[in-house]
């Protein structure tokens, strides 16, 4: 076995069984990665795998949040059962305001992701449709319930987000080397190029953009059962700023790196929840110092190579 | 008509502002290709220094409010420009070669601890400018009350543009600037040292920030340290409306977008102001990304 592999199964073995030494506040704060984690997996499909620059994430977890919170507490459909619709309604938003959007180069899309997540935070704020309960958000959403066993102490939800996440890693890991994963990586490496050899990637953008609305849609989901409340403060330009920050630190491209980068982003300033004020002063110094220091996050993905060992082997040539 | 031409006046003094703070982002931009995310931070500094100095040094009662207030706001001018180069050499120049990204992450990461530095001296309070400083009246004109303090405000941010302008177009540095922002390459075969360059974009675009934070301080007597961020946002916003890297167009975009939110406020609604000039910035993009003096062809796809 290769050494990477030992260490995926020895820290995968860790996580499951973490949260029988852990008390509740740090099975929380477990969570909390956990969701984020997930969320981050979703943006490096946009920012890792098609390299746009999208800077608007927390817009369309909003959309998958509210959609679970108000379908639940209007008609009390079970929270779970949300899931895919919340999912579908994140990525619809996700096509319509990407379509106009999607042909805009580096930076102007960086700004204008920033421009949607603010109008939709406003949106919500002023209660938009009357249905979003304005500043004070939606509260009640009810339990979710698994197997007639309700999910309420967050040992409970640890295993529902540690399930949710798995499967995100799994189809991400899947999706990785699918014919679209490698017509997205060929995009991020050239565009032009890529049009070039075929790959239509105005379509390709798209979907990945849609993609990855509709899993942080789900995410949001997750989000909503296990707050039972939420309210506009929770979908800030900064929430987006964790997320592209996570990707871009951890690693863009690589799911180790972006699920590391989660637990450093989320989990060190709960360690260092003593220092209290001077901990998100240190925070940002460090962002800096990471950037400087390891310009492409911790693990960068693993340069691809094309394997051509066999045209050597195929002459007998051999060693 | 009255309630217009108060809201067009209105318009432009906040204007100003944005005009001044989009300047220090466009020039960044037009010479690094940066979005410096830590402007806005720079622009609450700025604000809060200005107070500091207010309230420590007693320059106003000494030499009279207006020479008081022209010295402070060259001391604040002075300090941020020292921050903004520190900020550059520290944050900016070990990563000039790295991927575009990381350098965007280094100025998010600037602006979290500029942002949590000022809660932590200053506190997260709101803090209050004195408010008996500068004269609160209003002359009349063609039937409206104008406050003194708007057409102040307004004229100095016209004095700090054109002097920039004067800068930009006259003199040697700026020559210097405009030939780096072109072309770095070509700018550094031509002997123009370019490091020097940026270090002056700098000391510029964060000193007129600055006192863009002061005036904003002075204007409405009320100052955050998180007001850096909303402030910085519609300043991107009036640079890329006039044209990003393009100075005149960053002074006509922040006019024109203080006049465009001031009238959306009061024609359309007060509470969706700010999501007013996000759609804005949305439909520039689409049907103009050069902005409206833009001249650069954008890449599209």
């Amino acid at each position: 076995m290769k050494p990477a592999t030992i260490i995926n199964i020895l820290v995968v073995a860790a996580l499951l069984v973490a949260p029988y030494w852990l008390n509740a506040y740090w099975v929380d704060v477990l969570n909390s990665i956990g969701i984020y984690a997930v969320l981050a997996l979703s943006l490096n499909i946009i920012l890792g795998y098609a390299g746009l620059f999208h800077m608007g994430h927390a817009a369309f977890f909003a959309m998958g949040t509210y959609t679970t919170a108000i379908l639940n507490t209007q008609f009390g459909i079970p929270v779970l059962w949300l899931m895919p619709l919340s999912g579908m309604v994140a990525g619809f938003f996700a096509l319509l305001v990407a379509r106009p959007i999607i042909h805009l180069r580096g930076d102007y899309l960086l700004i204008v992701t920033i421009g949607i997540v603010e109008i939709v935070r406003i949106a919500l704020v002023n209660n938009v449709f009357g249905i979003t309960g304005g500043s004070n958000g939606i509260f009640g959403i009810s339990r979710p319930v698994l197997f007639g066993h309700v999910i309420r102490t967050p040992h409970d939800f640890y295993y529902l987000i540690f399930a949710f996440a798995a499967i995100t890693v799994f189809f991400f890991l899947r999706l990785e080397n699918s014919r679209f994963g490698r017509a997205l990586n060929y995009i991020r490496e050239d565009d032009v190029a890529a049009e070039g050899s075929g790959i239509d990637a105005a379509h390709y953008k798209l979907v990945a953009f849609v993609l990855g609305a509709f899993w942080a849609g789900m995410a949001g989901t997750i989000f909503a059962a296990k707050m039972t409340i939420v309210s506009p403060q929770s979908f800030t330009f900064w929430e987006s700023v964790v997320m592209f920050t996570i990707v871009i630190l951890g690693g863009s491209g690589n799911i180790r790196g972006v699920i590391l980068g989660a637990f450093l982003i989320v989990g060190l300033p709960e360690v260092f929840r003593e220092f209290a004020g001077a901990r998100m002063l240190f925070f940002g110094a460090a962002m800096i110092l990471m950037m400087i220091f390891r310009p492409k996050g911790i693990l960068p993905p693993p340069p691809r190579t094309f394997n051509l060992d066999f045209l050597s082997s195929a002459r007998g040539g051999g060693k | 008509m009255q309630l217009f031409l108060e809201q067009l006046t209105n318009g432009l003094a906040v204007g100003g502002i944005y005009a001044l703070i989009a300047l220090g982002y466009t020039m960044v931009y037009g010479v690094l290709k940066l979005i410096n995310f830590a402007h806005g931070d720079l622009f609450t500094i700025g604000a809060f220094l200005g107070l500091t100095l207010l309230l420590s040094l007693g320059l106003t009662d000494h030499i009279g409010p207006v020479a008081g207030i022209i010295v402070l706001t060259l001391m604040v001018m002075g300090l941020v420009a020292l921050i903004g180069a520190l900020l550059e050499r520290t944050a900016y120049r070990p990563l000039r070669t790295s991927p575009r990204l990381s350098a965007v992450v280094s100025a998010l990461g600037a602006s979290i601890f500029f942002q949590n530095a000022i809660m932590l001296i200053y506190g997260a309070r709101f803090r209050v400018y004195p408010h008996d400083l500068l004269p609160t009246t209003s002359i009349s004109l063609f039937g409206v009350d104008i406050p003194v303090m708007r057409i102040v405000l307004f004229a100095a941010s016209l004095v700090m543009m054109a002097g920039l302008y004067y800068f930009v177009q006259r003199t040697k540095t700026g020559t210097a600037i405009r030939a780096a922002a072109i072309d770095q390459g070509a700018a550094k075969l031509m002997g123009i040292d370019v490091n020097r360059v940026i270090m002056y974009v700098f000391l510029i675009g964060p000193a007129l920030g600055g006192a863009a934070g002061m005036m904003v301080g002075l204007y409405y007597g009320q100052i955050n340290f998180t007001m850096g961020w909303v402030y910085g946002l519609k300043a991107f916003t009036a640079a890329i409306l006039g044209g990003i890297g393009n100075i005149p167009g960053a002074m006509l975009g922040g006019l024109l977008l203080g006049v465009i939110e001031a009238m959306g406020a009061t024609y359309i609604s007060l509470a969706w102001k700010d999501a007013i000039s996000f759609m804005v910035l949305i439909l520039i993009l689409i049907f103009r990304p050069t902005g409206i003096l833009g001249e650069r062809v954008a890449d599209k796809v």
